[in-house]
């Protein structure tokens, strides 16, 4: 590194030291101070490592044990991003396992920081944005230079995307248990660090949309149409939902752009659709790419992806009334979006048939492969949730199921079940290839994991759908006086049973992360578990590579 | 030409992807919220809702940052068994003034829209500190640190500026009176002149809510706002029932 530079950066971090300290001193509020410090912090050891020329990126990449020499595709990146859903993975569904078991037993509220209040938006962004949003980070910038033939465009701000969004993460985290929060469900990060992710959104479409203009491949392939669809809806739903005026630019605290009514419908317009196209247009990028892949099958129907991919993203975005059935929203909306909701199940089942399709002439392996099967039960509870959707967002239905547990246990079993399973399944697929390895240290452990995660989802949606019908019912029972029977504390007690066995369902399924967890540590230090053989997915090194010379191999004019 | 054919033109660009894409899903949000900004009934106005007091919007604040939402909804539905447990279904102008909406979409615990005045300040500072010790069964988390700790006030008047921004209308003399009209809330022996607060906003009420006079903690913000939900339309008058028999929409 030539001095300048060295020097040069040293100064730029201590300047952004320099900020967050007077930041700090004139902050509005104690949160904002915390987190003014906390850049401060970082701004510092980064300016300390600049100067001491020491470099814990590359001491990370020995820790990890990253595989030297020049790779054929920019996969950097793509590592950190992998290690990075496996400890947010863990931290995420920790965290979600000590919130059930905070509504079991309350005396786990520890005020005010740990209190549910503060902890449940820490477990959602967890494993939504920090778990699922590191998966679609790596598997993007993966799949897309496979499916173009070439290298990441912008290799450094590729970086910058990765690490940006773990510094938005880390802000978000802290600050709800700081009690900083606009109280947007799925949209809680305040002002400052909403307008950090645009920033860091920004510069990931930049370097996808890039990646894919230097493609060496004439066609676009479906998994990046997801992706791109992902990318850009979520930049729409971001902005718009997140428009707010600060009380003052060195406070936290900001009030939102809209009131009652309007507010309420941007956001389940984002929140629906942060489902829509966060966990289920990205997701399904996944599936588009890494099913086919380990199944050695072509995607089945060409035709198919088209239809379903323009009509589920078409249908989407209508869908977010049927989160305010019965408000005070007007009826024309909310019927608007339960008929909208209702026509979604078509192009949802569209995509896990052509998934499910895709393994014609491979369901052996659903026996015989413990990653296949892991994928056919991701789509399996892709089905099942997208069915369980559209009919909880009937009118009739949803008088019942509304602010009751049965959301909850339906959104698990797509969370768990989908978004989940098929990340755990591209894992499994990724780190050995990524870590240049002969396969993982054990796929015996993955069936293990396989097996502990469903019966756990089996325990969180049984437990809860029986919960939420007992709870609905309870609260509308009438006794033959003409008064209602219980009263509201009694509905509470009743839920005592189904909310432990709910944290059992979950402990089950942090178990299998675990298990997944050791076994990715292991296949990192290069070793083999000795075990009975099953099937695996040959990998062919010498194939896996851009191709290099543009000239030869340019988008054919056609 | 066959649709997959066609449809070659577009996934060998990404420009004509990208913007396809992009039309494809602004449209559902352009139809379907653009309008509640100008169709005329989306909010049926109803007599009596006014600004939050800035005590009010001090105790909001306390309810967002700790996440009630969470567990607490604040929209009765028009069912029969919400309406006898809760009270009258909310209206879209109960919420015209609430920057974000509170509305919620989970029943962890009870309904909250029309708390007010259904408990004591007693009762909620109890049950605030120790809900299990009022009610046996609730798995509410305890919020004793609210009584502990002092409001931290900041300058009400820029909070109450920022709310104007977005649409609240507070007076100039709301804005230049907010501190003196906070304090004046929560301590009816501070000086200043509880008329002229109750003519700019009805209904409030002035007294010290947290059971611990001359000091302003976020308890009393709090359950100033708790005290305060869903007391602003009285349904029971003439008028507010015959507007509510012409009411569409719903």
């Amino acid at each position: 590194m030539q001095i300048e530079a060295a020097l040069g950066r040293t100064g730029l971090w201590f300047f952004i030291m320099l900020l967050s300290i007077v930041v700090a001193a004139t902050a509005a509020d104690s949160g904002f101070a915390a987190h003014a410090i906390l850049v401060g912090l970082i701004a510092f050891a980064l300016m300390w490592m600049s100067a001491a020329r020491f470099d814990p990126v590359s001491n990370g990449r020995s820790f990890f044990k990253m595989p030297d020499g020049p790779s054929r595709y920019d996969d950097d990146v793509v590592r950190w991003g992998a290690i990075a859903t496996m400890f947010w993975g863990m931290a995420g569904l920790a965290a979600g396992l000590f919130i059930a078991l905070q509504l079991a037993f309350p005396q786990l509220n520890f005020e005010p920081y740990f209190n549910f209040g503060r902890v449940r938006p820490l477990h959602t962004s967890a494993v939504i944005f920090a778990f699922g949003g590191n998966a679609l980070i790596a598997t993007s910038f993966y799949v897309v230079q496979r499916t173009c033939r070439t290298q990441l465009a912008f290799p450094s701000l590729a970086r910058f995307v990765f690490w940006g969004y773990q510094l938005f993460i880390v802000l978000a985290a802290t600050g709800y248990l700081l009690g900083i929060t606009q109280s947007r469900e799925y949209a809680e990060p305040e002002w400052y660090v909403d307008l950090w992710l645009t920033i860091v959104w920004v510069a990931y479409l930049t370097v996808f949309v890039g990646t894919i203009i230097r493609r060496h491949e004439p066609h676009i392939y479906v998994a990046n149409w997801f992706y791109l669809a992902f990318i850009v809806t979520i930049a729409m739903l971001h902005i718009v939902n997140n428009l707010a005026v600060p009380i003052s630019f060195l406070g936290s605290r900001s009030y939102s752009a809209f009131a009652g009514v309007q507010d309420a419908l941007t956001q389940w317009w984002y929140g629906h659709n942060a489902v829509g196209f966060f966990l289920t247009a990205g997701f399904l990028a996944m599936m588009y790419y890494f099913v086919p892949k380990q199944a050695e099958r072509p995607v089945y129907s060409y035709r198919l992806s088209i239809i379903h991919f323009w009509s589920l993203i078409f249908l989407y975005i209508w869908a977010g009334p049927h989160h305010l059935h019965y408000t005070a929203l007007p009826d024309w909306a909310q019927t608007l979006g339960m008929v909208f909701s209702v026509m979604l199940w078509m192009p949802s089942w569209g995509g896990m048939i052509n998934g499910l399709m895709t393994l014609n002439g491979a369901w052996d392996k659903v026996r015989t492969d413990p990653i296949i099967r892991m994928m056919v039960m991701a789509l399996a509870f892709y089905g099942m949730s997208t069915f369980e959707g559209p009919m909880l967002s009937i009118k009739s239905v949803n008088s019942l199921s509304h602010y009751t547990d049965w959301t909850i246990g339906h959104v698990h079993s797509g969370a768990l079940g989908w978004n989940g399973m098929i990340t755990f399944a591209a894992m499994y697929y990724l780190f050995p290839r990524l870590w240049k390895r002969k396969r993982m240290y054990s796929l015996r452990m993955i069936n293990w994991h396989f097996w502990l995660a469903t019966i756990g989802i089996v325990f969180y949606a049984s437990s809860m759908w029986v919960a939420g019908i007992t709870q609905g019912l309870m609260w509308r029972e009438y006794g033959p006086d003409g008064y209602l029977v219980n009263s509201f504390a009694d509905t509470v007690a009743a839920l005592h049973p189904m909310y432990i066995m709910r944290a059992f369902g979950g402990l089950l399924y942090l178990s299998g992360a675990a298990i997944m967890s050791y076994n990715v540590w292991m296949t990192l230090a290069g070793k083999l578990r000795d075990e009975a053989p099953m099937t695996e997915t040959p990998h062919d090194e010498a194939v896996d590579r851009p191709i290099v010379t543009p000239q030869a191999n340019a988008v054919p004019a056609e | 030409m066959g649709l997959a054919e066609r449809h070659k033109k577009l996934e060998r660009s990404i420009t004509l992807l990208a913007v396809g894409t992009f039309v494809t899903v602004a449209i559902g949000g352009i139809v379907e919220i653009a309008p509640l900004f100008w169709i005329d009934n989306t909010i049926e106005e109803v007599e009596g809702m006014r600004p939050y007091t800035p005590l009010e919007q001090a105790g909001r604040d306390i309810y967002v940052r700790e996440g009630c939402y969470s567990c607490h909804s604040q929209m009765v539905r028009p069912f029969r068994d919400e309406v006898e447990r809760y009270g009258h279904y909310s209206l879209a102008a109960e919420s015209m003034y609430d920057h974000p909406f509170q509305w919620g979409s989970k029943r962890t615990g009870p309904d909250l829209a029309r708390v007010g005045g259904r408990y004591s300040d007693e009762w909620h500072v109890q049950h605030l500190q120790n809900p299990q010790s009022v009610v046996p069964e609730s798995i509410m988390p305890q919020y004793g640190f609210l009584a502990e700790t002092t409001l931290e006030m900041g300058d009400p008047g820029a909070q109450l500026t920022a709310l104007r921004r977005v649409g609240v209308p507070y007076s100039d003399e709301d804005i230049g009176k907010a501190m003196a009209d906070l304090i004046l809330q929560a301590d009816p022996d501070a000086d200043g002149d509880v008329e002229d607060f109750l003519q700019r906003y009805p209904k409030a009420q002035v007294r010290d809510f947290d059971g611990e006079p001359g000091r302003i903690t976020e308890m009393d913000a709090l359950v100033a706002y708790l005290q305060m939900l869903g007391t602003l339309v009285n349904f029971d008058s003439a008028a507010a029932q015959e507007e509510l028999a012409q009411e569409k929409g719903r």
